[in-house]
């Protein structure tokens, strides 16, 4: 189990967070893309080996949704890609 | 007799004798042996039958390095318990696992001849003709699994939690010497050994250390920040640092028996010591072949020598301070050394104890079959010799237990040849060391010194400089140092080569493993399942990869390592449970009235998301199918009244409220007026739906948005999402207020008469309280919020009030109700009301397929927005395939013939689904079945008729309109 540091709240355990998948960017407007890069948008992920920004959700606690940064190899985490996602 | 109690034995109370059965026989043994250690006293050696081939087996190991599982009887009915930790009880029964009909006469050796067609893989390949299914149940019950008693004991276990500063595992000289360190400079430690007493093999390997053991564990009383879990296991290093500990027997836990810790520590390190491997030859597994760590144990720990004439046969150092001691108990010992030239000083050792010892010779094959007789010798000129012996004491070298260190994943295994075993190397920033035997160093006293410098710097990593403390003098003893393997190449030899003890596997099963292809260490494992036994390859997983690196002409570095997982040795399932069990692990949710409808002979359903709800409320002699008619049929004929409280309910205010709503529905809601409600689609944006409910405006600035009970938690997560993520700028809270709220919903063509004898002191009529419009007032005394929606096809009125006030408005309009024949409804009957009514259910109809054309409710998607979530996947999706399934009635030839939900429909004659039956209920309107379901292209085959399947059953179904009932729905609106 993880320790995740909640922005809100401090370090807590994993269990507390429900992990929401890699922090793609906000949704763009529909009219902007073309329908490959629409299909992307919502289906590609990178699945990177290493340093990966990532999304929680702190449900069952303050309810702050914050983006980290987490190696997929060693699961150091850093919670400073704040301004990663939005 | 050959193996026999002799004098000493740290471990056992000879003043405590324990009588027990194994395999119905009696036997006796004392207080503190192990069931291994008193059936070897009495010269027990066949105790066991091998996984596959049931050849005969006795110990090898003395701890989790063995493998010999039995069944506990009694007390406590156990399967699978390993002898060699299994403490014997007075009147404790044990038997062998899979063997008829016991170990010594098993039946089960028939397998020995038929090993030709048990090669390595043989259930891929054996028994596929006719069909493996065939045999599973022959192969299973011959396996060596035991088998689970009927009256299984249930074990008393309890979970904790705990957190330290350095948690050090093992206490033999390197943990003992970490825990000092630690300890002293006031660092929050625990030290977790599996030992009764601390120590490790000190108290086996180095007779002179008992003193320094004893003051230290004087020491540790008098500090408190060190906290020491006996007979307790670290059997999981997870990310984080997070340790599994199992504890078994507390002493401060009364009754309990295993206590299964969670602990989270800042620097973890791993002191577990290191395994001896065995030595490969004909026949290495026969009752009599031992590890010779592990007939020193037996020694010195339980007062057990296990043979008079005992071959000590070695590739290394470590052995002769086995032989000496085993010599100096009165065996007639003799070593067989496969190198030419030994160091002097184990030479003089062997000498001063009457030890021969045979330089550059190695031991070929075993003889005997139940118990070992001889061994057959090539000795250092080329000649062969038969010695006879009744033990053969093995030693291959030792590897070192880092398992923990690479299950942390921070840790990568190298190659060591000093030791010719693998060590861990671990990343410099992980918080995590390993010292001791288990990162190679094998004499005590430099195992005390690396556990000190370890403890050392794993507190300067947290910012405590101390220093390490002062390792104790200490004779040298005989390590595992200038190892010389050597790993057979495959060739004809007589008999089997075993590697993997537990697993069964063989030399030339690897052989075969490598001759098909399996050419990765990984693929090698699970082919043959080396490794993969009760052991988990502590002794075997060396061997297997130094025999495939000489097989394949590869260096054993190349070949790598298996990955090491948790858990390290056994562990109780019931133990990892503790106290959550059922609804301690997942709770139920209740409504208000759940007392309510108990007393009322309700029988309860999951609703979803643990929600309790009637199901059907039973009358005398009625079964649950009549009872939701005759509750589906007061609904359509007259009234009645459901539990509605699980609905999700989710309070959505701010000025941007109306957004949102707009954004994530696929209809208009922004111009809703005030105490309107209307029925809305959520999709994901990979155009799918997520849920349905209908939403209404309470006011200018707040919404009530009802969702699916089983879709609540989905959709909050949904909006949360939206709302943080895409539109965090936007000012609006979502609230979830379910619980908040009880729901009394009161449906049928005679509600609104039964809602006026309840005392409202608002207008209800039709022109005020229209459908899909809402009202606030009272019932009487009862505070209520009304909501004109329908589930179930009949004019519905679903009174929301405060939770506290749910029962007794419920009893209120039971009681209004009665003159008109009012019903409860529980969840079967509801079922039957909305299929009939062809209102899709989230589960059911939405299968995660669907989109909102799919279901038929393409009117309600709005014309005017250019955007909402899913809008655009959905457009995409349409456009390039347009043919969907599509949501239809169906009604089966035979009018009373029911259909399974989730029934595939198939064309005759076809293989390719064409969709599936997702709803079929007995209509009561219709006096017949229905059924609702998707079917491909469906609206254009209106008439034609389709087949489900049943199990080898075709039934044939007309395609009609998905609606069965109140088609126009005047009732609904009335």
């Amino acid at each position: 189990m993880l320790l995740i540091p909640c922005p809100d709240c401090g370090v807590r355990p994993e269990n507390e967070f429900q992990c929401l998948g890699e922090a793609v960017t906000s949704r763009p407007e529909p009219a902007t893309l073309d329908d490959a890069q629409w299909a992307g948008y919502i289906h590609e992920r990178a699945n990177r080996r290493g340093q990966h920004v990532e999304r929680w959700w702190h449900f069952a606690c303050c309810g702050m949704i914050f983006a980290l940064s987490r190696d997929t190899l060693t699961h150091a985490v850093s919670a400073n890609a704040q301004d990663a996602w939005r | 007799m050959s193996a026999r109690r002799v004098a000493g034995g740290s471990a056992i109370d000879r003043s405590r004798e324990i009588a027990f059965t194994f395999d119905r026989r009696p036997f006796r043994g004392y207080a503190g042996d192990t069931l291994a250690s008193a059936l070897l006293a009495q010269d027990e050696l066949l105790i066991a039958r091998s996984f596959k081939l049931h050849r005969p087996r006795g110990v090898f190991g003395a701890g989790y390095d063995d493998a010999v599982m039995v069944d506990r009887l009694a007390p406590r009915p156990a399967a699978n318990q390993l002898a060699t930790v299994t403490a014997i009880e007075d009147g404790a029964a044990y038997r062998s696992v899979s063997t008829f009909p016991d170990a010594s006469r098993d039946l089960g050796a028939l397998a020995q001849f038929f090993a030709p067609l048990l090669p390595a893989g043989f259930y891929y390949k054996t028994f596929m003709r006719p069909n493996w299914r065939l045999f599973e149940p022959f192969v299973r019950a011959a396996a060596g699994l035991g088998s689970v008693p009927q009256e299984a004991w249930r074990p008393v276990c309890e979970s904790r939690f705990g957190d330290c500063e350095l948690l050090i595992a093992g206490a033999g000289p390197a943990g003992l010497a970490a825990a000092l360190t630690a300890a002293q400079a006031g660092a929050e430690t625990i030290l977790v050994d599996d030992g009764d007493e601390p120590g490790g093999r000190l108290s086996i390997d180095c007779a002179d250390a008992t003193g320094w053991v004893n003051g230290l564990s004087q020491a540790f009383t008098s500090l408190p920040n060190l906290k020491i879990l006996r007979r307790s296991t670290v059997w999981a290093l997870h990310e984080h640092n997070l340790l599994a500990v199992l504890e078994r027997a507390p002493r401060d836990g009364a009754g309990l028996d295993f206590r299964n810790w969670k602990i989270r520590a800042r620097q973890v390190l791993v002191a577990t010591g290191a395994h001896e491997r065995g030595l490969l030859f004909a026949d290495n597994d026969r009752p009599g072949i031992m590890l010779a760590s592990a007939a020193r144990s037996h020694l010195m720990r339980h007062g057990v020598l296990c043979g008079e004439r005992i071959l000590v046969c070695t590739n290394n150092d470590s052995a002769y301070g086995a032989a000496v001691t085993l010599a100096a108990a009165g065996a007639d010992v003799a070593i067989v050394d496969t190198r030419s030239a030994p160091a002097q000083s184990c030479l003089d050792a062997a000498k001063d104890s009457g030890v021969d010892v045979l330089p550059g010779s190695r031991i070929v094959a075993a003889r005997g079959r139940r118990r070992v007789s001889g061994a057959d010798i090539m000795l250092a000129d080329g000649r062969s010799r038969r010695i006879a012996c009744d033990l053969i004491a093995v030693s291959g070298g030792w590897n070192p237990a880092y398992h923990l260190a690479s299950q942390s994943r921070r840790a990568t295994s190298v190659w060591n040849d000093e030791i010719s075993s693998f060590v861990a190397r671990c990343e410099t920033d992980a918080p995590l060391r390993v010292a001791g035997a288990a990162a190679g160093v094998f004499a005590a006293s430099d195992c005390a010194a690396d556990g000190a410098e370890a403890a050392r710097s794993a507190l300067l990593a947290l910012g405590r400089t101390v220093d390490p403390a002062p390792p104790p003098e200490l004779a040298d003893a005989f390590v595992a140092q200038s190892v010389a393997p050597s790993w057979p190449q495959p060739g004809k030899v007589r008999g089997k080569t075993f590697v993997d003890l537990s697993g069964d596997v063989t030399t030339a099963d690897l052989a075969l493993a490598l001759r098909e292809g399996y050419d990765s260490i990984e693929l090698v494992k699970r082919y043959t399942t080396a490794g993969m036994g009760v052991d988990q390859g502590k002794t075997g997983n060396v061997n297997v990869i130094g025999v495939v690196a000489a097989m394949a002409g590869k260096s054993v570095d190349a070949v790598g390592v298996t990955t090491f997982r948790p858990p390290y040795a056994p562990v109780e399932f019931g133990a990892i449970a503790g106290q959550r069990r059922g609804a301690r692990l997942y709770p139920w949710r209740h409504t208000p009235l759940t007392r309510w409808h108990l007393a009322n002979g309700a029988v309860m359903y999951e609703a979803g998301l643990r929600w309790q709800r009637p199901g059907y409320y039973s009358k005398p002699g009625e079964n649950w199918e009549a009872a939701a008619q005759r509750e589906a049929r007061a609904v359509r004929e007259a009234v009645g009244v459901y539990d509605g409280a699980p609905l999700g309910k989710l309070l959505i205010k701010g000025p941007d409220a109306a957004a949102l709503l707009d954004l994530v529905y696929v209809g208009d809601f922004g111009k809703l007026r005030p105490g309107r409600g209307k029925y809305g689609v959520m999709m994901s944006d990979d155009g799918l739906v997520l849920d349905d409910g209908v939403t209404f405006r309470l006011n200018d600035r707040e919404w009530l948005l009802h969702a699916s009970t089983g879709a609540a938690d989905r959709v909050y997560a949904h909006l949360e999402q939206v709302l943080q993520i895409h539109r965090p700028h936007w000012r609006v809270s979502v609230i979830p207020v379910t619980s908040q709220w009880a729901n009394v919903a009161i449906c049928g063509p005679r509600a609104r008469e039964a809602l006026a004898c309840l005392d409202p002191d608002f207008d209800i009529s039709r022109d005020a309280l229209p459908f899909m419009g809402m009202a606030e007032g009272r019932l009487g005394d009862i505070p209520v919020r009304v909501f004109r929606v329908s589930w179930t096809g009949e004019a519905s009125f679903e009174l929301n009030t405060p939770a506290r006030h749910a029962e007794e408005l419920w009893r209120r309009v039971m009681t209004a109700g009665a003159p008109f024949g009012i019903a409860p409804v529980g969840s079967e009957a509801n079922h039957i009301l909305r299929v009939e009514a062809g209102y899709i259910s989230i589960g059911h109809e939405v299968d995660g397929t669907a989109d909102v054309y799919d279901l038929g409710l393409g009117a309600i998607v709005s014309r005017n927005k250019t955007d909402f979530i899913g809008k655009r996947a959905m457009e995409i999706r349409r456009r390039t395939d347009p043919v969907r399934p599509e949501l239809v009635g169906f009604l089966p030839d035979d009018p009373q013939r029911k259909i399974p939900e989730g029934a595939p429909i198939v064309p005759i004659g076809g293989t390719d689904q064409e969709g599936f039956v997702s709803a079929c209920v007995a209509s009561v309107a219709l006096g017949r079945v229905v059924a609702l379901g998707l079917l491909r292209d469906g609206r254009a085959r209106r008439g034609q008729t389709v087949h489900a399947h049943v199990r080898g059953e075709t039934i044939a179904l007309r395609v009609v309109d998905p609606v069965f009932h109140d088609a126009d729905r005047q009732r609904v609106k009335s």
